[in-house]
């Protein structure tokens, strides 16, 4: 770390925050992320202690989603995070040099902070044509993502096009994009899926990274488990609808506005590993099936490439709300080539839903990250 | 031949030093510029490169065209929706769906808000800096910024404690050695004119900006589930309407929520009438200059589809309440009239670009898109493979395609809808820009420029504003009549459909005028093209030499010192660039022509 930063406490306290907030904040914090309150002292004690992380924010074949996303963070503020928690040196998106006063960013950060810099990765390195699908700075993407990678304590990995190749790898995958992982072989890569991720996860993560000072605890597939170890299914509102075999039939009937189960209608809920049904979008104001629409399974590898949206799931397998991402993988790792079969203990669903039309498909096998 | 002049009049001249700026930042998706400079440090010659290509619309090709919005959304995350909404739309028409007014009434609300939300995100946080200097805002006196403040607005944050102490804690950060977003900008550079207390007046609102922005989108939360990407329905939207029966209060659109929405509308008229239009008519007076630079096309050639249908499902000039129509070669007496369908009207060339047509020396209309990938940027290039050093203009030089209007460059976005609204005489868009020009007593020339595309971006942010409550209450209304209807479903099903049907939608998104025309056959997508703004304005050459709208904008513009790029990022960020938007395309044909060289 750079001597001379201020610490996470000094800035906040020179922006006005009273001590007293301050160890609220933590408290909060902690709370959100499902810890208690010894993990909010020691949050307290971390956040005085520390100066900001330089953060280098990449961008490859993607939308700016996930920016787009990451700036709703209501819970810790993002004007809070850029000013106090990280220093986001380097973000195409935001940042006011351009050209060589932005590339020289990236050199200066190697050299003064190897080893010690967060790189976060929005989008991937298309591998097709020797890269030249992806350009900025002159030079393929693949080149500064690897470069950057070399010197990074820690690689995030924002969204799904980073963590799974997302939409422009949907087949037949023309750039040939391919997720971070694949090409940044030398480090653990944290994989914050989704389409965009909620932005109080990537908040989330980041906070309990520069909190605790270690990488979460990630599954089988490198996601973190405290937002990616549940199924939508398991924390739907509307789950006891699904159970009582209450379905919406077709889009804006009776059963719709009553808030029947979407399951008829193509969500994706029961095999997506997502925290859109705990913690919610947009400061907790709705979430897809809240509003109406089912699950896409944004979160999930290869989501484009599962049928149609509307297409329903043929099997839902019948694992409590204790089952993990880890126990589906291994379950189905199990049962390559066979799929999953039908839960004999299955809710009421089985005896009610109608006979399922021909699109099949099985939960994430999570076969992908040794 | 490093002299000519292009069919559009605008004079080249690569002889003077070559400048690149690449990565252009503050923009989505990946943007190069390489500019020619003479003696004088003016831009003779100027090329726009697209950095980027995914090929969506390959990947488009075999799916159902009920799933294409999800796919088209992701083109872009910035402008979120709006692909979705004209892929719904495309769709919609070909296999000749129509949707309750609720639903139209929706789609307006959430098209509405993306306005206001990308609008205000892209002067505070995309364009602000450029005129914006953070460090020379540690020298303002907190009191005489209050007074300014308050001279300008009743907004409530304008006490001389609250710049103070946010001085304080930009001072301390700036002390800290780690600038963040700040790092190595063109601070001290002398093409800002602001005086400190201005600077610290809209650092203070660059804040206050990041932290409402966030409020504006909920209202995609509401009725699309979340933001960015929210979901939408072919037929309709998803959410249905519960105010009062069984179930009421427990998804959809129920009071409670509806609430919320008032709530959000309020405020965005509030931000927008108190913070936004204020800082930009300050900020505006210390640049009247820039109200005769970076015109580029603007003057001669303008595009606008229209948007916001007042009526469901009548797409006509008359029911849409965003201009449309075209003005050619600067003549304001004339707005032409647009047809999508025509396939000699819009068409996209790939003579300059990383494509391959059959026959380069002609367009496709969209319905006849080719999408053949060929990065090749020819013999003339410098650098190596990996390491570009400059592309050569002669030869393919981006993959963003050519598109033109009845073979004119256009330019498009809130500049262009504008200019067509004054010229059509429509009060809802000639009365504002009026008062702006009497505020800061500019002529009516001012508008084409980097200064007037900046003013009508905000000018429609408080349009936008308005409308977005004039649409809560067209639902409110709609709802107390009886009608709740959010979704036609009589279409949903693949068999109802007929076996071979084109369809095209179109939206205004924020950046300008955005297509989508879809082949079905078959129940399954045959072919699907996207025409999107960025395309239009960041457009390569074509074969007849014609430049794009950010290429003529940087001509003649004289740049401080050309190692620091301020003055081409005031230019191009005015246009508010989208390149992953732009950078998917395709369309067919042509053979290279050579443009006049003397």
């Amino acid at each position: 770390m750079s001597q001379g930063l201020e610490t996470f406490y000094d800035v906040i306290r020179r922006r006005g925050v009273s001590r007293r907030s301050f160890l609220k904040f933590c408290s909060l914090t902690a709370a959100s992320l499902g810890l208690g309150p010894a993990a909010a002292s020691q949050m307290a004690h971390a956040m005085e202690t520390k100066p900001r992380i330089p953060v280098i924010w990449l961008h490859g074949l993607e939308c700016t989603c996930c920016t787009e996303s990451f700036i709703r963070s209501a819970h810790p503020l993002v004007s809070d995070v850029l000013l106090s928690m990280i220093s986001l040196d380097y973000d195409d998106t935001i940042m006011a040099a351009a050209g060589h006063q932005a590339e020289a960013i990236l050199e200066e950060t190697l050299e003064a902070h190897r080893g010690n810099y967060i790189l976060a990765v929005e989008g991937n390195p298309p591998l097709a044509e020797d890269g030249m699908f992806c350009i900025p700075g002159g030079e393929p993407f693949v080149n500064k993502l690897k470069r950057m990678a070399s010197g990074a304590s820690a690689v995030i990995a924002w969204g799904s096009c980073a963590s799974w190749g997302c939409v422009q790898a949907a087949k037949p995958n023309p750039t040939q994009a391919t997720p971070i992982h694949k090409v940044v072989t030398d480090k653990p890569v944290i994989k914050v899926p989704g389409c965009p991720p909620i932005a109080e996860v990537m908040t989330g993560v980041l906070t309990y990274m520069l909190t605790f000072d270690q990488m979460p605890a990630l599954d089988r597939q490198g996601r973190p488990k405290m937002f990616y170890s549940q199924r939508i299914h398991d924390k739907c509102y509307r789950r006891p609808h699904f159970d009582a075999g209450q379905f919406v039939e077709s889009w804006d009937d009776d059963n719709a506005r009553k808030g029947y189960c979407l399951y008829k209608m193509g969500c994706k809920g029961p095999t997506t590993y997502n925290a859109c049904s705990s913690v919610q979008w947009n400061d907790g104001v709705s979430w897809p099936i809240r509003s109406g629409h089912g699950c896409l399974g944004c979160s999930e590898e290869d989501f484009w490439d599962r049928g149609s949206f509307y297409s329903r799931l043929e099997d839902i397998d019948g694992f409590g709300v204790e089952a993990n991402a880890d126990e589906i993988g291994m379950a189905a790792a199990g049962a390559v080539g066979v799929g999953i079969a039908a839960h004999a203990a299955a809710s009421a669903v089985k005896r009610v839903i109608q006979k399922p039309d021909s699109h099949t498909r099985r939960p994430h096998d999570g076969s992908d990250q040794a | 031949m490093t002299t000519m002049v292009t069919p559009n009049a605008a004079n080249l001249d690569a002889s003077g030093r070559r400048v690149v700026v690449d990565p252009v930042t503050r923009i989505e998706g990946h943007l190069r510029l390489e500019v020619n400079v003479d003696d004088d440090n003016v831009i003779r010659n100027a090329v726009s490169t697209g950095t980027m290509w995914r090929g969506i619309e390959l990947i488009l090709q075999g799916r159902d065209p009920r799933d294409a919005w999800a796919f088209v959304q992701r083109i872009c995350g910035v402008c979120t929706g709006t692909h979705a909404l004209t892929s719904v739309r495309a769709v919609e028409d070909a296999l000749g769906i129509e949707v309750p007014e609720n639903a139209n009434t929706i789609r307006n609300m959430m098209q509405l808000a993306l306005y206001v939300h990308d609008h205000l995100v892209h002067f505070y946080h995309l364009h602000a800096l450029d005129w914006v200097d953070v460090v020379s805002a540690l020298s303002a006196d907190p009191k005489a910024t209050s007074e300014l403040a308050q001279s300008l607005s009743d907004w409530p944050l304008s006490s001389p404690g609250y710049f103070r102490d946010l001085q304080s804690r930009l001072k301390k950060f700036v002390d800290s050695g780690q600038l963040g977003p700040f790092k190595n900008g063109y601070w001290g550079h002398p093409a800002y004119k602001l005086p400190p207390e201005a600077n610290l007046m809209a650092v203070a609102h660059y804040i206050e900006a990041l932290d409402f922005q966030k409020e504006i989108v909920k209202i995609h939360a509401i009725f699309g589930g979340k933001n960015p990407h929210p979901n939408w329905l072919v037929g309709g939207v998803p959410a249905p309407i519960n105010l009062n029966g069984t179930g009421a209060g427990t998804g959809g659109i129920t009071m409670d929520r509806l609430n919320i929405v008032s709530d959000i509308v309020e405020r965005c008229i509030q931000f927008t009438e108190q913070v936004y239009l204020p800082d930009l008519k300050a900020i505006a007076s210390f640049y009247k200059d820039w109200g005769a630079i970076g015109g580029g096309l603007a003057s001669l050639n303008v595009l606008s589809y229209g948007d916001m249908p007042a009526r469901a499902n009548d797409y006509s000039a008359d029911s849409l309440e965003l201009p449309r129509g075209a003005i050619v070669g600067g003549d304001l007496s004339k707005i032409h009239e647009v047809d999508l369908r025509d396939p000699s009207e819009i068409q996209e060339f790939v003579s300059h670009s990383w494509y391959s047509y059959e026959d380069e020396g002609k367009g496709l209309h969209p319905w006849d898109g080719v999408t053949e990938v060929n990065y090749d940027p020819g013999p003339g290039f410098k650098g190596t493979r990996e390491k570009i050093e400059n592309f050569d203009e002669s030869a393919k030089y981006s993959f963003l395609k050519a598109p033109r209007w009845k073979g004119h460059a256009m330019e498009v976005g809130p500049l262009a809808r504008y200019i067509i609204g004054y010229a059509q005489g429509n009060p809802e868009f000639k009365e504002p820009v009026d008062k702006l020009l009497t505020d800061l007593d500019v002529p009516l020339e001012a508008i084409f420029s980097t200064l007037g595309r900046t003013a009508a971006r905000g000018l429609e942010c408080q349009w936008a504003a308005h409308k977005l409550k004039a649409y809560h209450q067209k639902l409110l209304a709609t709802i107390k009549a009886g009608d709740t209807s959010t979704a036609n479903t009589q279409k949903w099903k693949p068999e109802t459909w007929d076996a071979d049907v084109k369809g095209v939608g179109f939206t205004e998104a924020p950046r300008g005028a955005l297509g989508h025309w879809i082949h079905i056959q078959n129940g399954k997508i045959a072919n699907y093209q996207a025409v999107v703004p960025t395309t239009w304005n960041g457009s390569p050459r074509d074969p007849q030499g014609n430049i794009g709208a950010y290429e003529a904008s940087l001509l003649d513009t004289k740049m401080h010192d050309p190692h620091l790029p301020l003055e081409i990022l005031r230019t191009i960020h005015s246009f508010d660039p989208c390149l992953a938007c732009s950078t998917h395309v395709m369309s067919p044909d042509g053979q290279e022509t050579k443009v006049t060289v003397r």
